[in-house]
């Protein structure tokens, strides 16, 4: 199970990787992997605030449909355009080129687990 | 893992487990969705070949000196000039003229057929053949479902794969018929049928040795880049070749006239159950039809998600398979659309997540191979 140290999660499977006072949000290893070949990324508007929690955009696979949700409270600074033409990099890449949106964090997160967390969390979940 | 002890487990259970298989739920089964990616199994059967454990399916005999009159009221396709060693796709008839299921037919013998049904119908599909038996003479109606396994080997390099493991000549048995033969010297039924849109096999075999030949097929298979495939897998292969999978795009609900199934209807055999209503359709049109569409905008139209013919309008018909498909980049599915609204270039819009999206209808299948098998 392929989860980085220098990352933090969610209990819905996203991680966050802090930048300064923005952060960077995708799926894990293991959300990808459930999920399987990612075929179309729905990504939420730059400049739309959001409240930690909030829906922020869909994935979808050749099975199923699953939304993913904002680790934070803020601002979307960037989303990653590449995933129109190359949604495969969710798959293939998920803690880099996969990597789905860019906020600008305005207020305080949900509680985020830390790798060892996220991984006791996946082996309570039965996985 | 959810509590999965009330599933009932296929021969082949202990060969999915050992390949990794994400197992699933499916009509009662325990059943592999995927083993390495749905995508890529899909491509091996369109391009190798790829093989399916489909021992959940239900094996139905009829039996008897009247075996034949009694399929023959069952089912809206014509069997009587069906000769020993020949297969038939039809539907198992409610008095509606809708599907109680939708099944092969083998001719066995002269008083023995072969009904092969869906999983989830078996029960419901024997106890209203049961029901139907029970006022004939000359008729036995007997569910061997327990005693097969089946194994599909599906796409364009089936047939020379699997020669060396059989004891019959493949090239012999053309599209739609099958024999009896042995696969590595146990008896099968070797039938070259299929739900995927390309050339293959299905072998019904006991249900001990069938890991043994699932083993060897793939052992045999493993250096032309034949994988073992999963429900996933089948599910988009079979939508690409326009084949109705029986609970989303045929039920109890629709007629074989209205899902386009019109060639396995053949009004003038004689009488079958639902025949007047059939009749009735075929004389006044349908109402309705099933169409595929490809959409134009984005995202994937679903199973159950409304279709209109103008975006954000009063939705006309529903989604009833709908997926990315793998050999073509895009997504499409088919949906029931008012009759007048059926041709080939009408638009339609979907609701993908409250969003109406744009799609188009288009001919059906969205997939056929190049070379066919010969199949007369």
């Amino acid at each position: 199970m392929s989860v980085p140290n220098d990352l933090r999660y969610t209990r819905t499977h996203e991680w966050v990787r802090e930048e300064g006072d923005t952060v960077v949000v995708g799926i894990t290893h293991y959300a990808q992997e459930q999920l399987g070949e990612v075929v179309y990324v729905e990504l939420p508007e730059v400049g739309r605030t959001l409240d930690a929690g909030e829906e922020l955009g869909t994935l979808e696979s050749v099975k199923a449909v699953s939304e993913f949700f904002s680790p934070v409270a803020g601002e979307v600074a960037e989303v990653n355009e590449r995933l129109d033409d190359e949604p495969g990099l969710v798959n293939d890449d998920p803690y880099g080129e996969g990597w789905l949106v860019k906020i600008t964090v305005s207020g305080d997160g949900a509680e985020l687990m830390d790798a060892a967390a996220y991984e006791a969390f996946l082996a309570e979940e039965g996985h | 893992m959810a509590e999965q002890a009330d599933l009932k487990r296929t021969p082949l259970h202990g060969e999915h487990v050992r390949l990794g298989a994400r197992m699933v739920p499916f009509a009662g089964f325990e059943m592999p969705v995927q083993y390495t990616g749905l995508m890529e199994e899909h491509r091996a059967v369109r391009e190798r070949a790829g093989l399916f454990d489909v021992s959940h399916m239900g094996e139905i005999f009829v039996r008897g000196p009247r075996a034949l009159e009694f399929v023959q009221r069952i089912s809206c396709n014509d069997h009587s000039k069906m000769t020993v060693g020949r297969a038939q796709y039809t539907g198992l008839m409610a008095p509606q003229g809708t599907f109680v299921d939708d099944m092969l037919v083998h001719k066995m013998a002269e008083d023995e057929y072969l009904l092969v049904v869906n999983a989830a119908n078996l029960e419901k599909d024997f106890a209203y053949l049961e029901e139907l038996a029970s006022d004939e003479e000359g008729v036995r109606v007997e569910n061997e479902s327990g005693r097969w396994a089946q194994v599909a080997f599906q796409g364009p390099l089936a047939a020379e794969i699997l020669q060396p493991l059989v004891d019959v000549d493949l090239a012999a048995i053309r599209y739609y018929r099958f024999v009896n033969g042995k696969v590595l010297g146990h008896e099968a039924i070797v039938a070259r049928t299929g739900y995927t849109g390309e050339d293959g096999f299905e072998l019904y075999t006991a249900p001990d040795p069938a890991p043994e030949i699932w083993r060897a097929i793939l052992e045999a298979g493993k250096d032309r880049g034949v994988l073992p495939a999963g429900l996933g897998a089948r599910d988009t292969l079979r939508l690409e070749a326009g084949m109705c999978l029986y609970g989303n795009d045929i039920d109890e609900t629709t007629t074989p006239l209205e899902a386009g199934l019109g060639w396995i209807v053949k009004l003038d055999k004689g009488d079958f159950i639902g025949r007047d209503i059939l009749e009735r359709q075929a004389e006044e049109g349908v109402e309705r039809r099933l169409v595929g569409f490809e959409v134009t905008g984005r995202g994937i139209a679903r199973h159950g998600y409304a279709v209109a013919l103008e975006e954000g309008g009063e939705p006309v018909g529903t989604v009833t398979s709908g997926t990315h498909s793998p050999t073509l980049g895009k997504a499409i599915g088919m949906a029931y659309v008012p009759a007048d609204s059926a041709e080939p270039g009408t638009p339609l819009f979907i609701e993908i997540r409250k969003r109406w999206t744009p799609a188009v209808v288009v001919p059906l299948p969205f997939y056929s191979r190049k070379k066919k098998t010969t199949t007369k």
